[in-house]
């Protein structure tokens, strides 16, 4: 009992201490390049990994925007959602993990009307696995939580569905299960769960691949698109694609760091 | 002193009636919501939060209009409010209930409402708002039982009870500032991401909740004869008509930062708001009822004379307590989301389910609001 009220009060403290509690985390941080530790209570989980799992400390994907094109994101949208059980709703209360929009939907700031005509019209949008997530940060409940490898989980049977996670996330990113999803779904894959009515979801960087050692399934149909890997380290593809071409962000300004970089 | 509740004439016992049924009627609603989820409502993949939270937000500020008259009482000696003080608590139990009734019918899975305290969370403000506001229902059940306890047998209030009293005041600010905070601090969403939204909250509260005091104080007179003491309606309309100028002021505040900068994602909401955004506008006839109302009210409660007059003070605090309502109830939400991050517009207007449910939650509230003064007055008539 004691202990458990010395907790709380520790909580409370550091609670009224700091709200910007990202920052200070970071300084506290022992470096290790931008896998940084863990928000001080919208704890990062540590990850249990298995033998043959893929790890990084922190994973981030590059999507090269020119290589993109209507039937490679056709393939991508419909293998990620059927994979994952996602339904197929029609009207605006429907569900998606990965989606083709406009650039300058997802670029708002970044574009301008003189750009070439060449480039890409549209691209993938997913969510960004931010850094600094703003979906963690609101969220009542730990249902949505951040990994030590970045990735930004949601935990199904844990969320009430309040719904404050799709407010604070400026990218569209989660779509919540306005009805029962099961009824919406043609086939399903028995692998992966299927949700509730009333939960909120989204892409999880197919965390559940990795463990067994799988890229992530976009990644593996994308024809070459899509690249995925560790940012905290060097040799690895997705930075090296960072060093060589140029890429960009989405809303950069917002601070949420996002770990999903666009080739353009 | 329950017993007060029991006994009634039949207006009483028919209006409680009346009550159980739209009740029963937004039961049958939710029930719908409960098997089928919130796709009955009118929300979207884009619009997350609707009519409920709006509701929520808005009664957060009826809840907090106590603090006005607890201010002058107990910081200024002003005795006069002592007769209508117990009506502002009891006013703002119910209220806060309507509140939580709001938050529980927005959940998506109602059933793991407990996981909020079972995995405490103090990164979210979420769960402060769950503290201040389960808080101050306490508050103000306790500081209104103790003291209509002791009013029935003609002492003087536990000294202990002070203490509560005075928590109440800076406990009222509390719960509507952590409110804003739910909104402010979210990146992306420009409408909310200003540090005046918690004083607006608190602006638009202190004109709206005593707005609606003094309206139900006027409907308490008619049917019980309950007399607030001479002048005591009218001082509280000088602080709605004040609260009400400021809000204004900083609404004004607010649209010069966000055209004079030009910041297009802060500009957007205004512009959908008042008139209108890419062809998309349906709440624009109902902002600009809001801002007609909340001048007219203005202009009728500046002049000290008319919040003489019954009449008129009525008329006023009328059209500033609904012009307030417009302005939170539908604009402060729905204005939020659209456009979304992305500048896609997608529009939010409550379906007639949704609209039922929270009928029957105002209803409770009603049921609640009339049990207490039923309560309260009945012991004040007894003691006179
Ligand atoms: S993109 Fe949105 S949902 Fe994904 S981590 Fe960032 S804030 Fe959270
Ligand atoms: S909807 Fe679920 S995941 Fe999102 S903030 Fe609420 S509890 Fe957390
Ligand atoms: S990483 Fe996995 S879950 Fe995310 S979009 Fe790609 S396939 Fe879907």
């Amino acid at each position: 009992m004691k202990t458990q009220r010395r907790n709380f009060l520790k909580i409370a403290a550091m609670a009224v201490l700091g709200w910007g509690v990202r920052p200070a985390s970071e300084i506290l941080a022992s470096g290790g390049g931008t896998a940084s530790e863990g928000l001080l209570f919208a704890s990062r989980h540590k990850v249990h990994v298995g033998p043959n799992a893929l790890t990084a400390s922190r994973w981030a994907m590059v999507i090269d925007t020119a290589k993109l094109n209507e039937k490679v994101m056709e393939d991508i949208v419909h293998t990620c959602h059927s994979i994952h059980n996602v339904p197929t709703i029609p009207g605006n209360q429907n569900i998606k993990w990965i989606w083709e929009t406009h650039m300058d939907h997802l670029f708002l700031e970044d574009l301008h009307e003189y750009q070439p005509e060449a480039g890409a019209k549209s691209a993938l949008a997913l969510c960004n696995h931010c850094d600094n997530p703003p979906c963690v940060r609101v969220c009542p409940t730990k249902a949505t939580f951040q990994r030590e490898d970045g990735i930004v989980m949601m935990d199904f049977h844990r969320c009430i569905g309040c719904r404050y996670c799709m407010a604070g996330c400026p990218y569209g990113s989660r779509s919540f299960n306005f009805m029962d999803p099961r009824k919406h779904l043609e086939t399903t894959n028995p692998d992966f769960p299927t949700r509730t009515k009333g939960v909120v979801e989204k892409c999880e960087f197919c965390a559940e691949r990795l463990a067994e050692g799988k890229m992530p399934a976009c990644v593996e149909v994308s024809e070459g698109a899509l690249a995925f890997g560790d940012l905290g380290d060097p040799e690895s593809e997705v930075r090296k694609l960072l060093a060589e071409r140029f890429s960009i962000r989405r809303s950069p300004t917002l601070g949420t760091k996002p770990c999903v970089y666009y080739l353009v | 002193m329950l017993e007060k509740a029991i006994n009634g004439s039949k207006v009483y016992w028919g209006w409680i009636a009346f009550l159980l049924l739209l009740m029963s009627i937004g039961a049958a609603c939710y029930w719908q919501q409960l098997s089928h989820g919130l796709t009955i409502t009118g929300m979207s993949r884009d619009v997350t939060w609707g009519f409920y939270i709006a509701q929520f937000t808005f009664l957060v500020g009826v809840a907090a209009s106590a603090v006005m008259l607890v201010i002058p009482k107990y910081l200024h000696n002003y005795h006069k409010f002592g007769k209508i003080l117990i009506l502002g608590e009891f006013n703002a139990v119910a209220m806060v209930i309507l509140c939580l009734l709001f938050i529980v019918a927005d959940l998506g899975s109602p059933q793991r409402l407990m996981n909020v305290l079972i995995h405490p969370t103090p990164n979210s403000v979420l769960f402060w708002d769950m503290v201040v506001l389960n808080g101050y229902l306490l508050i103000n059940i306790l500081v209104g039982w103790v003291t209509l306890e002791s009013e029935r047998k003609q002492i003087a209030p536990p000294k202990w009870i002070k203490f509560f009293i005075y928590l109440s005041i800076p406990w009222a600010v509390s719960i509507h500032t952590v409110t804003a905070f739910l909104y402010c601090g979210l990146p992306g969403r420009g409408y909310w991401l200003t540090a005046v939204l918690a004083a607006r909250f608190l602006a638009s509260a202190f004109a709206a909740g005593p707005a609606f005091l003094i309206l139900v104080t006027y409907i308490a007179k008619i049917f019980t004869g309950f007399d607030p003491g001479k002048g005591v309606l009218a001082t509280l309309g000088k602080t709605v008509v004040y609260a009400m100028c400021v809000n204004l002021f900083l609404l004004l505040c607010e649209v010069f930062t966000v055209f004079y900068s030009q910041i297009p994602s802060h500009m957007a909401h205004l512009q959908y708001l008042f008139v209108g955004y890419h062809g998309h506008g349906v709440l624009v006839p109902w902002m600009w009822s809001a801002m007609i109302m909340a001048v007219v009210g203005i202009l009728i409660l500046i002049v000290p004379k008319n919040r003489e007059q019954d009449n008129l003070l009525i008329i006023g605090c009328l059209l500033i307590f609904i012009g307030a309502w417009i302005d939170k109830g539908l604009g402060m939400i729905g204005g939020g989301f659209v456009p979304n991050p992305l500048h896609e517009i997608t529009e939010y207007v409550p379906s007639q389910l949704e609209l039922g449910v929270s009928l029957g939650i105002y209803a409770t509230g009603f049921l609640v609001l009339t049990i207490l003064y039923k309560v309260a007055i009945g012991v004040k008539q007894e003691i006179e």
